[in-house]
């Protein structure tokens, strides 16, 4: 069973993504996490590392992702974790190619379908098993 | 009458039936809370007239004025505020120049939880959904230039309302505006902030004796001050449907006067202070129809539950914003239209001011252009649609008065409910509000999911788009700045004051004195947002949510 970690870093408090994201891989036949709001990047990663999760997915409405996602990834990097990370949330085109570069492996925006985030995780999976 | 209308009714339904086997209907024909909706409504589906009443009289259904928007158009109040007090001061003077009514002030997250910009919880969040005010320094700036004789101002700020509140009567004596001369609104709607919001600091007991401290230093200093903005926009947000939205707010409400009948207010006069904040979304009819049911429920609740007597207590004034969850990053033009139709409801529903939501704001934080077609949406409605012409031009409609009716029914059962578990506190600790709005959110997702319910430009009509927006950045260096400005600051400050007055607000806050009085002394001497909260954190601690999903 894949054991999902969803997150909200920073003092954001939209969580009704995180949330619906959550139930939805619950529903999905996913093993989930939820951190709640205002998680600090150091306790994200320790949850994820403690819960041995396989992927982590944060979300951010605020604008503070380009501070917060970058940080958790040093974070995972510090401690020799190779966790994959999705993120959620508002985040503008060219932010969404930056996160990607520095090795996020996906950017989810407004109005993207549960189904979608579902079968790419999935997807991540079947094909790292190969 | 009615026979005669039954009769008729009957054999048009028999005939409708017999033409529907050779034309079939198709599509969704269910209220956003799954209720059946019937082919066509009558005056049978229209109850007593006593309930619709007229404007400015008890039950309130067609308004709170006599004359409505014939008499004052709704105030046209856009959100804003990012950055810098210096940037934010720039485009209030703009959007003032521009014709906009009032001021509301956005406040970025650290400003809100009560953490200055140089905390560690504040990184990457200084400036970005709000401006970053830090101490009264910020404030000064913020509000440079802007007689506060002249304007109302409203400020979403919940858990840290206290100190924004105490620095504006500051600023106020600065520019020679004594408090009592001071109009404008401040949220300080702390139980929205737990069932959906999340910008609490301290758990909900001594949460709720602030907003109390607040209340009445308002009701002897500040008679002009609305000093709560009930607020049903954020859990409409978090995914509520429209009864939920009514109910759960009106709940809070109730919560509120409870509170300030034990703080030894009369309603009769706390009840004309007491404002409300929703959320305007795509279904039109159902939307005007919940404005009105509202209003509605509060009258009655104010008169029956708290014997409220004055009329004006009674009244359910509101600000509306259209909504931004409904906003879609997919063909963001579309988007204009769609705060068109949320905003034709606010006013077709009788709000008393509006802020209309920028196509862009899916994508980023709106552009200038952007938040200008924003607001020439509500001038156009105002000026050239003709609906404000005549106070409540749906009233009598029979669909409109009969998902009023039903929206009061059903958000009545919702409160009875929250009766039985003891009030809206308790329901919000036990999670129960928080379960019934992250259900609605989810079946809304699966509804959407299964094209059962159709979003232009999302799940039908896609089309593939290329040329990445131009979009509003906030550069990064403002945090540093912000925080270079916030040590200058308490570099030149008297530093010994600020213990002092510090140390008084602890040990009130030990006490049951009422702490408005020590925090205008604290801010001004230049005390900071985080200061004032972290002396208070220290007595009260700090509320931990039970996380539900």
């Amino acid at each position: 069973m894949i054991k999902v970690l969803i997150a909200k870093p920073g003092l954001d408090g939209h969580d009704r993504g995180a949330k619906v994201i959550a139930r939805a891989l619950r529903d999905a036949g996913m093993e989930v996490i939820y951190t709640g709001i205002r998680q600090t990047p150091e306790q994200i990663v320790q949850t994820a590392i403690d819960e041995d999760v396989d992927i982590l997915g944060v979300s951010i409405l605020s604008g503070a992702h380009m501070k917060l996602v970058p940080r958790i990834l040093e974070l995972l990097k510090e401690k020799g974790s190779r966790i994959p990370v999705f993120v959620g949330g508002i985040i503008p085109e060219d932010d969404a190619t930056e996160l990607k570069r520095l090795g996020v492996i996906e950017v989810y925006g407004p109005g993207t379908s549960t189904s979608e985030i579902i079968e790419k995780i999935k997807g991540y999976f079947e094909n790292a098993n190969i | 009458m009615d026979e005669s209308i039954k009769k008729s009714y009957e054999e048009w339904e028999k005939q409708t039936e017999s033409l529907i086997k050779k034309y079939p209907e198709e599509g969704n024909f269910k209220t956003t809370w799954s209720d059946e909706v019937k082919r066509l409504y009558t005056p049978l589906d229209v109850g007593d007239y006593s309930q619709i009443g007229f404007p400015g009289e008890f039950p309130y259904t067609r308004g709170v004025q006599n004359t409505m928007y014939r008499g004052k158009l709704w105030t046209m109040r856009q959100y804003a505020g990012f950055g810098t007090a210096e940037e934010s001061n720039k485009r209030y003077k703009y959007l003032l120049e521009q014709g906009q009514s009032g001021l509301s002030i956005a406040f970025d997250l650290p400003t809100q939880i009560g953490y200055d910009s140089d905390d560690p919880h504040s990184l990457g969040e200084v400036g970005k959904v709000g401006v970053a005010i830090d101490s009264l320094a910020d404030m000064e700036t913020l509000f440079d230039g802007i007689p506060l004789d002249k304007v109302s101002t409203s400020m979403t700020i919940n858990a840290t309302a206290s100190i924004l509140l105490a620095m504006y009567i500051a600023v106020g004596e600065k520019q020679g505006v004594k408090r009592d001369k001071l109009r404008g609104t401040i949220q300080n709607d702390i139980l929205k902030e737990y069932i959906a919001r999340g910008t609490y600091i301290y758990p909900p007991k001594p949460s709720m004796r602030i907003i109390n401290n607040i209340f009445e230093f308002c009701s002897k200093e500040m008679p002009l001050w609305n000093t709560i903005s009930v607020s049903g926009y954020h859990i409409r947000e978090a995914g509520a449907n429209a009864v939920q939205e009514v109910a759960f707010t009106i709940a809070d409400g109730i919560e509120y006067v409870k509170t300030a009948i034990e703080a030894g207010l009369d309603p009769n006069v706390f009840g004309k202070r007491l404002s409300f904040f929703f959320a305007s979304h795509n279904n039109l009819l159902e939307e005007v129809a919940k404005f009105r049911a509202a209003r509605r429920m509060w009258a009655k609740i104010m008169k029956e539950r708290f014997n409220v007597k004055d009329p004006d207590a009674l009244k359910l004034r509101f600000h509306t914003q259209t909504s931004g969850s409904t906003l879609t990053a997919q063909q963001p033009e579309n988007n204009i239209i769609r705060v068109t139709i949320q905003a034709l409801a606010a006013v077709l529903g009788g709000t008393q001011s509006l802020h209309t939501n920028s196509m862009d704001e899916a994508l980023s934080l709106p552009t200038e252009d952007s938040v200008r077609i924003a607001l020439r949406t509500q001038q156009i409605i105002a000026y050239e649609s003709g609906v404000a012409k005549t106070v409540d031009p749906l009233g009598g409609s029979y669909y409109v008065e009969a998902l009023t009716d039903e929206i009061e029914r059903r958000a009545f059962d919702y409160i009875k409910r929250i009766d039985e578990i003891g009030g809206m506190i308790n329901a919000i600790e036990s999670g129960y509000v928080q379960q019934e709005i992250s259900n609605s959110a989810y079946e809304y997702q699966k509804a959407v999911e299964s094209k059962e319910q159709i979003i232009v430009g999302v799940n039908d009509f896609v089309i593939e788009e290329k040329n990445p927006r131009k979009t509003l950045k906030i550069d990064d260096a403002l945090e540093i700045k912000q925080i270079e400005k916030l040590r200058s600051m308490k570099s030149k400050r008297d530093n010994d004051a600020v213990r002092e007055k510090l140390e008084n607000l602890e040990r009130a806050a030990r006490t049951s004195e009422n702490l408005m009085y020590p925090i205008i002394d604290a801010v001004k001497v230049y005390a900071t947002v985080g200061e004032i909260s972290n002396t208070l954190r220290k007595v009260f601690g700090e509320y931990k949510e039970s996380v539900i999903f």
